[in-house]
């Protein structure tokens, strides 16, 4: 394997089922196919929270397949933008929170 | 930046509609093999593609514009002096009197820019008082000259039913397929139609828009995007229309050739084929669409038109329409027809399945 992420691949996605485990892939995609319909939340905030999560997830895939998905679906380019603001702030958030955990240790060990 | 020039001006290559099909036909610039788009429809018994009623008369009365789009299929622009006369103008209507068609489908280039465009309408209305007469309006000819601003009167008086392109709710967006400025003049055309009732739920005077993707994407779902532009429109501008159709871009003239430049044309050509739809191909536009050109010449649709495939009938022009013969021809498919048949379809009035 030359590379490990080929954006060739992508697209080969849909047929994992036929290496194996079939009816699982099944399951997966048709529930994969549902979550996404539109529902309490439409098909567009679905697929701005699904770009957000492609970012977190550090995810090339998603990232190629979400980027077309949210410009297909009329997003513009400062909602896909703040989409991946909120996943970096929740990020930073994260990393930041642990620092009352920092804190409280502090606390504890010196006077 | 917008292209200043069509490729015809430019005498590039693809400006000719030979090359553009030997390009469709290259699986060396496909880097694969893919189904021959008439093998598809054999799959499905569909081959020869049979027209099911001659119902809608599609009219390119020229294929001059006051813009110059990245993605048109027409190659239109400021440059292009192919213009109906109005003899063939009249050949039009004789066809029109004598044979009922429920649409008649008026496109171009800008119509409004053929010097015969009002007296057309207004002959049409003498021998047809019903059917629907859609003027496919860019929106910017409206204010692009003083003697363009009464044309949402003229559409109302003689109603027109009015089709418009708005790729985007942003002008960034729209500005990069359409032109520098078209959102603006867009939206300040929109409230125009909106003001002299067009639009309106309740009102008769239809205005709906079409989205083509500004990129080498496909159209999402139409209701979803309705959904949103009626959103945003209405906020952010205070618009109305009625529908939106979500029309795929035919990799032909300009979008081939904007297809090749950015390294999309193969993946983009992927992407069709691979949402190819049978319910799609059963309900594709050209069979109930007849096209005619510029110069009177019969087509399956405005995209054979614009690689010059005419009608394989003895009936090849308005001044010898045989009603018959045409419903009863084969109509010529090739590799972009695949773009029509894509996901949930397209067709100049949106999704077919």
């Amino acid at each position: 394997m030359s590379s490990y992420y080929n954006s060739e691949d992508l697209p080969k996605f849909g047929k994992i089922g036929e290496f194996g485990a079939k009816d699982l892939a099944k399951d997966f995609f048709k529930y994969y196919g549902e979550t996404f319909k539109d529902g309490a939340l439409t098909e567009r905030e679905k697929s701005l929270i699904a770009l957000a999560v492609a970012h977190t997830m550090q995810c090339p895939y998603c990232i190629d397949a979400y980027t077309t998905d949210t410009i297909q679906k009329g997003c513009t380019q400062d909602e896909m933008m703040e989409a991946v603001h909120v996943a970096a702030a929740l990020a930073a958030g994260v990393k930041l929170v642990h620092s009352v955990q920092m804190i409280n240790k502090a606390k504890e060990v010196t006077m | 930046m917008n292209p200043v020039k069509s490729l015809k001006a430019q005498k590039s290559e693809l400006g000719e509609s030979a090359f553009q099909l030997k390009v469709l036909n290259d699986e060396h610039r496909l880097g694969q093999k893919i189904s021959l788009f008439r093998d598809k429809l054999k799959e499905q018994s569909l081959f020869p593609l049979k027209p099911t009623k001659l119902d809608i008369f599609q009219i390119n009365v020229g294929k001059m514009c006051n813009q110059v789009c990245k993605h048109c299929h027409v190659d239109a622009g400021p440059d292009r002096k192919e213009i109906m006369t109005q003899e063939t103008m009249q050949q039009c209507i004789d066809v029109l009197a004598k044979h009922k068609f429920s649409t008649l489908d008026l496109t171009g280039g800008a119509p409004e820019m053929n010097n015969n465009f009002r007296w057309f309408i207004e002959e049409i209305r003498k021998v047809d008082a019903d059917i629907n007469i859609i003027v496919r309006c860019n929106l910017t000819i409206i204010l692009a000259n003083p003697k363009y601003h009464d044309l949402p009167d003229f559409f109302r008086k003689h109603r027109l039913e009015v089709v418009s392109s708005l790729p985007a709710t942003s002008a960034s967006r729209t500005d990069s397929q359409r032109g520098d400025g078209v959102f603006e003049d867009s939206i300040k055309a929109l409230l125009m139609l909106n003001e002299v009732g067009y639009g309106k739920e309740d009102s008769d005077l239809k205005l709906n828009l079409v989205y083509n993707p500004a990129g080498a994407f496909l159209p999402a779902g139409q209701a979803g995007l309705e959904k949103e532009f009626k959103r945003v429109l209405s906020t952010k501008f205070g618009i109305v229309f009625n529908s939106l159709f979500a029309i795929t871009n035919i990799p032909i003239s300009r979008y081939l050739d904007y297809l090749l430049v950015s390294g999309n044309y193969a993946s983009y050509m992927d992407k069709l084929v691979e949402a190819y739809n049978p319910v799609a191909a059963e309900n594709v536009m050209c069979r109930n669409t007849l096209s005619i050109g510029w110069d009177g010449y019969l087509y399956d649709c405005d995209f054979n038109q614009m690689l010059e495939l005419k009608v394989d009938a003895k009936s090849k022009h308005i001044s010898d329409f045989d009603f018959e013969e045409l419903s009863n021809r084969s109509i010529i498919v090739n590799q972009h027809c695949y773009g029509c048949t894509a996901g949930a379809g397209s067709s100049c009035g949106g999704e077919v399945a």
